[in-house]
């Protein structure tokens, strides 16, 4: 049996689960993310990416760890007002389960989620659960090179899940996805005093799609986006009656 | 210290020493090593994370890029060394579907010539 020592990353990682649960499902939130789990590019059908958003915080007097304080404190803030990120209730720790809808076009909101795969001082990372457009980790950092200023960047590691997602990314959502991480890291630049000019690196990884991940389509909750659409009002009604 | 050290375990076995530090910071130094590990045309590399004290999620993620490098070369990556922590991160990551885990170097390398 190996034995277990005490690791410096010991508390940045999150435990092992067989489920995703939420610890906060808000008032209008749709928890499609309860009893999925949560998958890496691994699992994921299409092409994967490496997509790379950086700003870099110029004339800001701010250290990478009080950047990723202020990221993690205020997260859903920096995201465009199309979208809703429900923070867990006590912060983004590693193992907690965050909800949120994103606008996929044609006025319909995908209601997903993401796990918080991984947590230190000068990073986090969210895993996604099964049902999202994509398979993978988002990783939001802050570095200086030598005595520069610093950098903030978010770091997407991805496949589509599905070959529906896959069509879907390919003539639409890659260019929305850019628009959303860019207007991102516009925002948090400005929450440090910076007009920022984010910038975005794409590299594909593996042009290989994984037909033998295609049944993935069966999670796909962006199917189910009209509906969950639709129903939202009833969900905060019953809410708030009850 | 931190380093990756590239060595033949026969067999056309490639191995990997990790010593250190696994972080986004170490991807010229991994990807260097594995080339050398598959100098000789290898299509096995174990990596041996044995040395291993720190991973963060940049870690991770090249150990992803690494898998698709060898799966689009035709190769396997394996893994020996893990104590029960960083055993528990590739399970959690999910890459124990894809790199295939050992208890020590001996063990993976008669499966891999088995």
């Amino acid at each position: 049996m190996s034995e277990m020592k005490e690791r410096r990353d010991e508390g940045n990682w999150a435990k092992p689960v067989e489920d995703l649960v939420p610890s906060n499902v808000p008032n209008g939130a749709l928890n499609t993310v309860g009893g999925k789990q949560a998958l890496s590019p691994i699992q994921g059908f299409g092409k994967m990416w490496q997509k790379t958003y950086s700003v870099t915080l110029q004339g800001a007097d701010v250290s990478p760890q009080e950047v990723i304080a202020v990221w993690k404190a205020e997260f859903p803030t920096f995201w465009p007002r199309s979208a809703s990120f429900y923070a867990p209730l006590t912060g983004i720790e590693p193992g907690e389960v965050a909800l949120l809808d994103a606008p996929i076009g044609g006025g319909f909101k995908l209601s997903t989620g993401v796990f918080v795969l991984y947590a230190d001082e000068e990073s986090f990372t969210f895993m996604t659960p099964q049902g999202h457009v994509f398979a993978g980790w988002i990783t939001f950092s802050a570095f200086r090179t030598g005595e520069g200023p610093t950098t903030a960047q978010a770091q997407v590691l991805m496949r589509a899940q599905d070959p529906i997602t896959e069509i879907g990314l390919t003539l639409i959502g890659h260019r929305k996805e850019d628009a959303f991480w860019l207007a991102t890291m516009r925002s948090l630049a400005a929450r440090f005093g910076v007009e920022g000019a984010p910038e975005r690196k794409t590299i594909c990884v593996d042009r290989r799609r994984q037909w033998s991940r295609a049944g993935n389509v069966r999670h796909n909750v962006g199917l189910r986006a009209p509906i969950h659409t639709m129903t939202s009002p009833l969900r905060r009604g019953s809410r708030d009656s009850g | 210290m931190t380093g990756f050290a590239a060595r033949s375990g026969g067999d056309g076995v490639g191995v990997i020493a990790i010593e250190g530090e696994l972080t986004a910071g170490s991807e010229d130094a991994l990807t260097a090593a594995f080339t050398e590990a598959t100098s000789g045309g290898e299509q096995v590399v174990l990596m041996d994370f044995s040395g291993l004290d720190y991973m963060n999620s940049g870690g991770i993620g090249l150990l992803v890029t690494l898998l698709v490098r060898a799966n689009r070369q035709g190769q396997r990556l394996l893994a020996c060394g893990l104590d029960d922590h960083y055993r528990q991160i590739l399970e959690l990551t999910r890459l124990d579907e894809a790199i295939t885990i050992y208890a020590d170097e001996a063990e993976a390398l008669a499966a891999a010539a088995a």
